[in-house]
């Protein structure tokens, strides 16, 4: 298949990987939303997700963290490797997984609870609830929020504008110390100064996470990350390169329309 | 899934057993009735009790024709079905299509209030209010009547026949209305020809949840019908509906007696009505889903 | 000139449709201002807290005020826990299919079934093949059973209404499924569910049919366990305003228990009302 070649002509630059997809394949009932995956997923850097909607972008993170198990009649075929283990696998315990991998989503979803209770929340179902309050300051702080919010930790997190609530929800993803922090197009919701905020904040997380962001805007693609993958209409995966190299210089045809705006 | 250790699983299959309950329940209500009802039928025929006319319980030898009982029942139920499909269904249309707004959710606190109305005191209130009138004004030695039942259960009836009504009609597609209004037809142009036809399955399941109501009501009709075991030949005189009948007889049956089980063979009656009105109501929905 | 038939039909029709709403309106009208009219001078603080006396033609009302408490909270103990957890289950755990439609399809029935066939069923299986007796425990089950149906549907809509963010959000975080239900789903739903309850109190309180076989008697002292008969309201009413000898005579005692009953389970629908639509206003997802 020539979207296998592509993607296995370039391999990633020497840094670690910490995610290796092999020969992915994803189902929604009898549709396949993912065909045949191939992907390296670097070590704290940020990996950018693209593609037109429809391509199986969102879907393909779902996978990484097993969120698809929620949605009924998804199925994943092939393997994810995370640090080597097959995470597809019956073995691996979902909820395990996901204290590794943490994921931010579309829309803001702060729970309807004080905003000291929603960053304490991923902490007490891990039972770690020892130096709780500095836990939550210290993610409070790694989501740049700290400053906005620390005089009003028990107000309801939907006082929140939306833009502090994403970050809120960041916050209460990394309380939990992931190693990969998942990224489902998590500035749709908000306007551009909002936005830039939470850019800063990734180039400020890439230090010590692994990132993975869905994105429909390739500008911010282009800002935010280190390396690209561009999925197509069908589920395919065209091309993955440093995202310098696929914005300068692509090499498929169909990868360059689509920056160029030509296609989807 | 069951990788969290134990605990999850053992949650999910406790909340699982919780939901199966349900099925448990309708099961042992169906063993229970059918074990106290079916050892009628060793004594008495079937079809002796099915088309019997007569209803003597304690008479020597004893007679259980329910006939008598089934026509009380179905007569009160028509009688109530003739007033509250009207008042109900016109209710019904005048909150979700002509109501301001702002009074809309009043309106159908009110109809619910209707239902929250426990049945003994409509009962109450028929026999000091609604009795003594029939009486009256029809000039009847006595007030309790198949009129009498059918008037305060077709007022039972109401909050179901609204409530489901207006649900069905608010449900039908602003587009419908909207298509409708902007082709020069007038409100109620549109809502004879477009509204209503769309929300019919869900009023005529109204209408059958309504009857259902009006079947299974006892302690009203146990107070107002005036309890006689006769085949009702006009709604002035006095029946005996089934439900009634079990109320007033169970205290005096003879635990395990003939008498006991002809009441749980009624009981049974009850149920395959309350069960064949179920189905119906959701076949029509089912129905009206595959249009949808 | 079609035109203007056509408002003069429009006319016609909605004044008639405003007369059913307005027969509707009367008839709630009639009905609670007549038992208000004529039970509200025999309320008074020592009608309710005092026993009947004089075989029942004088005195108060105060043991079918305790018994039909006990009724209603009895059936509350068996019905809220059972329904509720039901609900989590039809709600987060089931999937589609052929179990989950029978399910679906006995709660609606049950709903369905006559009350006075639970009294039948109840006087079989609790008060004679469990040995229960005419008592609270009997009557509570029966009454329990009797308001299922109520409280799942109320829970399912509720547990519905949380928006799947919410859990998504929590399963993303590392939390087990019944962490996520416990902590997320179950607080948000909770006000829902309790309005479900409440309306399940009511009903339970204003049930006659099913208590007559299985826990309620004409005249009982307070009870003093789960196993005792007790005098309901609905039930005093009925008796004394049908099988009594002095009815006649009687009639502002049955005014003053009508009010009552009434007043119990009106109150109790209305709190539930508000509380349904504050949440609805409050909702801020």
């Amino acid at each position: 298949m020539m979207s296998d070649t592509a993607a296995m002509e370039t391999p990633p630059p020497m840094v670690e990987t910490i995610i290796k997809v092999e020969d992915l394949n994803f189902y929604y009932g009898s549709f396949q939303a993912l065909r045949h995956i191939p992907l390296e997923i670097p070590k704290t850097r940020v990996t950018a997700i693209i593609g037109p909607s429809g391509c199986g972008k969102s879907t393909f993170l779902k996978v990484l963290n097993r969120m698809f198990e929620i949605i009924p009649g998804a199925r994943a075929e092939g393997k994810v490797l995370f640090w080597g283990r097959n995470i597809l696998s019956r073995e691996v315990d979902p909820v395990d997984l996901r204290r590794q991998i943490g994921m931010v989503f579309q829309k803001p979803n702060p729970f309807p609870k004080s905003i000291f209770e929603n960053v304490a929340y991923g902490l007490r179902v891990n039972g770690k609830t020892s130096n709780l309050k500095e836990r939550v300051e210290w993610a409070l702080r790694r989501a740049a929020l700290w400053d906005e919010v620390k005089d009003n930790l028990h107000r309801s997190a939907f006082e929140l504008s939306g833009g502090q609530q994403q970050r809120l929800c960041i916050a209460r993803a990394l309380a939990v110390e992931p190693q990969v922090l998942l990224m489902d197009e998590p500035c749709s919701a908000l306007d551009p100064l909002a936005t830039a905020k939470i850019e800063d904040l990734i180039d400020q997380l890439k230090r010590e996470y692994t990132v993975v962001i869905v994105t429909h805007n390739m500008q911010q693609a282009a800002r935010v990350s280190d390396f690209a993958a561009v999925f197509l209409t069908g589920g395919e995966l065209v091309e993955y390169d440093e995202t310098k190299k696929i914005f300068e210089n692509p090499k498929d045809k169909r990868v360059e329309d689509y920056i160029t705006g030509k296609f989807g | 899934m069951g990788l969290r250790g134990p605990k999850e699983t053992l949650i999910r299959y406790f909340l699982f057993a919780c939901a199966v309950t349900s099925i448990v329940i309708l099961l042992l209500i169906v063993v229970f009735l059918f074990r106290e009802g079916l050892p009628l039928f060793q004594e008495y025929g079937l079809g002796e009790f099915i088309s019997g006319k007569y209803w003597y319980p304690t008479a020597e030898p004893p007679d259980f024709g329910i006939l008598p009982l089934f026509l009380g029942s179905l007569w009160v139920t028509v009688g109530a079905l003739l007033i509250a499909v009207p008042l109900g269904v016109g209710a019904a249309i005048y909150i979700a299509e002509v109501a301001p707004p702002q009074v809309r959710d009043l309106l159908k606190s009110l109809a619910e209030l209707l239902a929250g109305i426990p049945s003994v005191v409509y009962g109450f209130f028929a026999l000091v209010l609604v009795v003594p009138w029939v009486k009256d004004f029809f000039d009847l030695p006595i007030g309790k009547t198949a009129l009498a039942a059918s008037m305060i259960l077709g007022v039972m009836a109401l909050p179901t026949i609204i409530s489901v009504a207006e649900d069905a009609l608010t449900a039908v597609p602003k587009s419908f209305r909207e298509a409708s209004l902007a082709l020069g037809a007038t409100k109620w142009q549109t809502i004879r020809r477009v509204t209503v036809p769309a929300a019919l399955s869900g009023i005529s399941t109204a209408v059958i949840l309504g009857a259902g109501r009006a079947v299974g009501e006892t302690m009203t009709v146990l107070m107002v019908s005036g309890m006689s075991p006769i085949i009702p030949r006009t709604f002035l005189q006095p029946v005996r509906p089934m439900t009634a009948t079990i109320a007033a007889e169970i205290g005096e049956a003879v635990w395990g007696g003939v008498h006991y089980h002809a009441l749980f063979a009624i009981g049974i009656a009850l149920f395959l009505f309350s069960f064949a009105i179920n189905l119906i109501a959701d076949w029509i929905s089912q129905r009206y889903r595959e249009v949808e | 000139m079609r035109l203007r038939r056509g408002r003069a039909t429009q006319a016609i029709a909605f004044t008639l449709l405003s007369l059913a709403m307005a027969g509707v309106l009367v008839a709630l009208g009639t009905i609670l201002s007549f038992i208000l009219v004529r039970g509200v001078g025999v309320i008074s603080w020592e009608f309710l807290t005092s026993f009947p006396r004089q075989a029942m033609t004088e005195g108060g009302i105060f043991p079918a005020l305790v018994g039909t408490l006990c009724l209603a909270v009895g059936t509350l103990f068996f019905s809220l826990p059972l329904g509720a957890f039901a609900a989590i289950y039809l709600v987060e755990y089931a999937r589609q299919g052929l179990l989950v439609r029978i399910i679906r399809m006995a709660v609606n029935n049950l709903a369905g079934v006559p009350s006075v066939v639970f009294g039948l069923f109840g006087l079989a299986f609790f008060v004679r093949a469990l040995g229960f007796g005419i008592s609270i425990l009997s009557g509570s089950l029966t009454l329990a059973f009797l308001v299922l149906p109520v409280i799942i549907r109320a829970s399912e809509e509720a547990l519905r209404a949380v928006p799947q963010e919410f859990r998504e959000g929590s399963l993303a975080l590392g939390a087990t499924k019944w962490q996520t239900i416990r902590k997320v789903v179950l607080p948000v739903g909770l006000p829902g569910i309790l309005t479900g309850a409440i309306l399940a109190l009511g009903r339970a309180a204003g049930e006659t049919a099913p208590i007559i076989f299985t826990a309620a008697v004409f005249s009982a002292r307070l009870p003093d366990s789960v196993l005792s008969p007790v005098m309901a309201l609905p039930y005093h009413l009925f008796v004394m305003a049908t099988e009594s000898i002095f009815y006649e005579e009687t009639r502002p005692i049955q005014y003053g228990t009508a009010i009552v009953l009434l007043g119990l389970v009106l109150t109790i629908d209305l709190v539930a009302i508000i509380i349904r639509y504050r949440i609805r206003r409050r909702r801020r997802w």
